[in-house]
C-alpha cells in the first residue's frame, strides 16, 4: 500500500532522530500501567477465521527507546497492521513511538475477519532533556502563542520530486521535525485537528494535478501517523496546481510550489 | 518527423453527404469539398420603422455564423453592385446594378449563393423575411424562404440572425453553432468559477457564486446539465448543475479525499469521474445523481478524465500515469482492453473525442520541454496525428464544438490563460476572453 515506495532502510533510522528530538517535557497522561508482559490479543481462530499472534516485547519502555512487534498469522489471505499497511503472515518490526501507543492488526481470510491489538506504554523519561533548538531557558517557548502561529513557526513544507509523490530523503528529515512538533502542538491543543494539503506545481493538466497532490497529501500523512502522530488529528485535501504560492514559470517557482503543507481545519 | 495521415472530413456540395478522404500527408479535418467552398454573398439587411435600430447587430451576427461556420467563403462586402434586393420580387433579369442574380454570379462579387432579405417592426415584433439564392440559376427559386420573429430589440435581432444563419448552413449540410454554449473556468472575480458564454464569445455569465475553487466543468450531451468539481465544502467533490436555471442537481460523493473528473455519457445517464477513495485517484461511473457507482480502472496510478467516445459507448478516452509521465489511453468501460494511444513520448492530457468517434483531441508536450502543451488531434484508428498550435505559450484544455469542425481552447500566448477558438484546420483563430485567468472551456449544445 502507501508505504511500497517508501524506503525502509532510509527512515528506520530516522526514528531514533524522533527521540532526540522530542525530549521537550510535556505532561503526558500515561494510562494505567499494564503488566511486564504485553496484553497481546489471541484469538483462537475458531470457525475456521484466522489465528492471530500479535506482541509487542518490552510491552513498557521509556521515551527514546524501542520495542519489537510481532506477529504471526495463519488462516488469512490479507493482513494490515494500522500503522505499516499490508505485512507478510510472519514477521517484526522494531518501533520506537514518542508516545504510548496501541497498534491494530487485522486478517481477512476466506472464512472471515480476526482483529488482535497490542499496546506498548512509553514513558516519558527525561523531561529536562530539551529539544534541539530550543535555549532551555527552562520558560515555555509556546507560551501565548496561537495554534496557527505554531503551526506557522513550526511546522515546515516537505517538497517533492516532478510528478513524484514518495517522500525524498530530505521530506522524510522535514517531516520527522515536522511529527515531533505536531505531537506538542497537539498536546497543547487537543481539540486541533491539521489539514495535509497536496499541491503540485503549474505543469500539467489540472485533472492529474489533482490526482498527484492527493497523493503527496496522503503519502506525507500515512509518513507523520507511522511517527506517531494520530491518524484522526490530520485530514487532508489536494489542492493540485490550483492555489499555488509562487507563480513564476521558474524551476525554482515550480519547486516552491511541489509540496505538502500543513494548516489547521477551520 | 513522423508521417501523417490526414482524414479530411469533405463537405460535398449537391449530395450534402460528409465522407472521408484519406490522404497520405497531413492529418487535419478539412471541409472544403472537391468543388470549393460555396462564395456566399450576404447583404446588409435594413429594417423598416423601429426596426431599423437593431439592424446593425442584426448583420454582424449574422455575418459573423457564417463565416465562422468554415464552410463558406465570405465574399467582401466591399465587392457588392450599389443594389441589393430585398425581396425574390425585386430580382429582374437584367440589371447590371445588383438587382440581378447575374450581378452577384459575376465579376467581381463572383458569389454561387446570395441571402437577402428585411426586417419590419409589426405590431412590436421584429419580423426577419430571409432568402437564399442560387446565383447562377436566373428565376429559380430560392432555396430558402422563412419568415422568423422575435423581440423588436438588440436580442431579439441576435436571435433571428442566429436562427437564419442555422438554416443556411443546414442548406450545406453544416451545423451551425449559433446557441451552442462553452462553459469554463474564469478567475475575474478572484475566485475561480464556472462562466458560460455563446461561441462567439458574447453573453458571458457567471454560474458559481462561492467565492471558492471551482473547476473542470463538463457539460452533458443534451447541453442541460453542467458538472464540475468545487472546494466549496473543503475538499475537491463533483457538483451538478441545472444549466438553465443554475440550480444544483443531487450528486451523491463516494467518501474520499478527491472526487474529480466528471463526464457525461452519451446518453446523458451516467456520469463518469475520478475518485481517490482506494487510496489513488481511479476512475468510476456512477448514475446521474451519483448512485450506483462501480470502480473501472484498477491501478497503482492517477488515473483521471475518462471520456466515452460517442459513437462507442462502451469504450472511452482517460489520461494516466501508469506507464510513467501522463499519457492519454482508450479501454472498454469494464476496464479491459486498455491500450495506449500516445507513444509515451512526454506528457499528454485533455482527452477530447470529436462527435466521429474517431479523431481525439489532446494536449501534449511532444517535442517541447515538460509541462509545454500543444494541441493535437489524432485518428485514433491509425494512431496518426498531427499539431493545430505550435511554441505559441501553453495551450491545453481542447474541446470540440458540437459541429465537429471548431474546437475552443486554452492558451497563454498573449502572456495570460484565455480561451480561443479555431476550425481544425488551425485557421480562424479567435479569442473569446480578455479578463482574468479562463481556462477549461467545455463547448457543449445550448440549454
Amino acid at each position: 500500500m502507501m508505504f511500497k515506495r517508501m524506503k525502509p532502510a532510509a527512515f528506520w533510522p530516522l526514528l531514533g532522530v524522533v527521540v532526540i528530538a522530542a525530549g521537550c517535557g510535556h505532561k503526558t497522561p500515561i494510562p494505567a500501567p499494564p503488566g511486564p508482559v504485553s496484553p497481546s490479543t489471541t484469538p483462537t481462530g475458531g470457525n475456521g477465521k484466522p489465528a492471530i499472534e500479535f506482541t509487542v516485547e518490552p510491552a513498557t519502555i521509556d521515551r527514546g527507546n524501542s520495542a519489537t512487534l510481532k506477529w504471526s498469522v495463519s488462516g488469512a489471505n490479507y493482513i494490515s497492521i494500522d500503522v505499516f499497511g499490508a505485512v507478510q503472515a510472519t514477521g517484526s518490526r522494531n518501533v520506537s513511538p514518542y508516545d504510548t501507543i496501541t497498534y491494530h492488526l487485522k486478517a481477512e481470510g476466506t472464512a472471515g475477519t480476526s482483529t488482535a491489538e497490542t499496546t506498548l506504554t512509553v514513558n516519558p523519561g527525561n523531561p529536562a532533556a530539551p529539544p534541539p533548538g530550543d535555549n532551555g531557558a527552562g520558560n515555555n517557548p509556546n507560551a501565548g502563542l496561537s495554534l496557527n502561529d505554531r503551526i506557522s513557526r513550526q511546522i515546515q513544507d516537505a517538497f517533492f520530486a516532478y510528478d513524484q509523490y514518495d517522500i525524498s530523503g530530505e521530506a522524510q528529515a522535514t517531516l520527522t521535525r515536522d511529527a515531533t512538533a505536531i505531537k506538542s502542538i497537539l498536546q497543547d491543543f487537543p481539540s486541533a485537528t491539521l489539514i495535509v494539503e497536496g499541491h503540485c506545481d503549474e505543469r500539467g493538466s489540472a485533472e492529474y494535478n489533482l490526482g498527484l497532490g492527493d497523493r503527496r497529501a496522503s503519502a506525507t500523512k500515512d509518513f507523520l501517523v507511522q511517527l506517531g502522530v494520530p491518524a484522526g488529528k490530520l485530514r487532508t485535501v489536494s489542492y493540485g496546481k490550483e492555489r499555488p504560492q509562487c507563480t513564476d514559470a521558474t524551476e525554482d517557482c515550480y519547486a516552491k510550489n511541489r509540496r505538502a503543507h500543513i494548516t489547521a481545519a477551520p | 518527423m513522423k508521417k501523417i495521415t490526414v482524414l479530411a472530413l469533405t463537405l460535398a456540395l449537391g449530395s450534402f453527404a460528409l465522407f472521408r478522404i484519406l490522404d497520405a500527408q497531413d492529418a487535419k479535418i478539412n471541409i472544403n469539398g472537391p468543388g470549393g467552398q460555396p462564395a456566399l454573398a450576404v447583404i446588409d439587411f435594413r429594417g423598416s420603422g423601429a426596426a431599423q435600430a437593431q439592424m446593425s447587430a442584426f448583420n454582424g451576427t449574422l455575418f459573423t455564423d457564417l463565416q465562422t461556420s468554415g464552410i463558406f467563403k465570405m465574399v467582401p462586402k466591399s465587392l457588392y453592385p450599389l443594389q441589393n434586393p430585398q425581396r425574390p420580387e425585386d430580382l429582374r433579369p437584367a440589371s447590371g446594378q445588383g438587382m440581378a442574380l447575374a450581378d452577384w454570379a459575376g465579376s467581381p462579387v463572383n458569389a454561387s449563393h446570395l441571402a437577402y432579405g428585411y426586417t419590419a417592426d409589426q405590431n412590436g415584433t421584429l419580423v426577419l423575411y430571409g432568402y437564399l439564392n442560387v446565383t447562377n440559376a436566373p428565376g429559380s427559386q430560392p432555396l430558402l424562404f422563412k419568415r422568423y420573429f422575435g423581440s423588436l430589440d438588440e436580442g431579439g435581432a441576435r436571435k433571428v440572425a442566429h436562427e437564419f444563419a442555422a438554416d443556411i448552413i443546414a442548406q450545406f449540410g453544416g451545423a451551425s453553432l449559433a446557441g451552442t454554449k462553452i462553459y469554463f473556468v474564469s478567475s475575474r472575480t478572484g475566485a475561480k468559477e464556472i462562466w458560460s458564454m455563446d461561441y462567439d464569445g458574447s453573453n458571458q455569465k457567471q454560474l458559481t457564486f462561492n467565492r471558492s475553487i471551482n473547476i473542470e466543468p463538463a457539460v452533458s450531451p443534451d447541453g442541460t446539465r453542467v458538472a464540475y468539481v468545487s472546494f466549496a465544502k473543503g475538499t475537491p467533490r463533483i457538483m451538478v448543475m441545472d444549466s438553465s436555471s443554475g440550480r444544483t442537481l443531487q450528486f451523491y460523493n463516494q467518501q474520499a479525499s478527491l472526487n474529480s473528473s466528471p463526464s457525461f455519457s452519451q446518453d446523458g445517464g451516467k456520469i463518469y469521474y475520478s475518485s481517490s477513495v482506494s487510496g489513488t485517484a481511479q476512475i468510476y461511473v456512477a448514475d446521474l445523481d451519483g448512485r450506483n457507482f462501480r470502480r473501472i480502472s484498477n491501478s497503482r496510478a492517477v488515473e483521471v478524465e475518462p471520456k466515452i467516445n460517442p459513437k462507442s459507448p462502451g469504450t472511452m478516452a482517460f489520461s494516466s500515469g501508469r506507464s510513467g509521465p501522463e499519457q492519454i489511453y482508450q479501454g472498454n468501460t469494464d476496464g479491459g482492453d486498455v491500450q495506449q494511444l500516445t507513444d509515451g513520448t512526454g506528457e499528454a492530457s485533455n482527452p477530447s473525442w470529436n462527435p466521429d468517434g474517431v479523431h481525439l483531441l489532446y494536449a501534449w508536450t511532444r517535442g517541447y520541454a515538460q509541462g509545454a502543451f500543444n494541441i493535437f488531434l489524432m485518428d485514433t484508428a491509425s494512431r496518426h496525428y498531427d499539431q493545430l498550435t505550435s511554441g505559441a505559450g501553453r495551450n491545453e484544455n481542447p474541446s470540440w464544438a458540437p459541429d465537429g469542425r471548431h474546437l475552443c481552447f486554452m492558451s497563454t500566448r498573449t502572456g495570460s490563460a484565455q480561451i480561443w477558438t479555431m476550425l481544425a484546420d488551425g485557421t480562424q483563430l479567435k479569442r473569446l476572453t480578455t479578463t482574468g485567468q479562463n481556462l477549461s472551456p467545455a463547448w457543449g449544445k445550448g440549454n
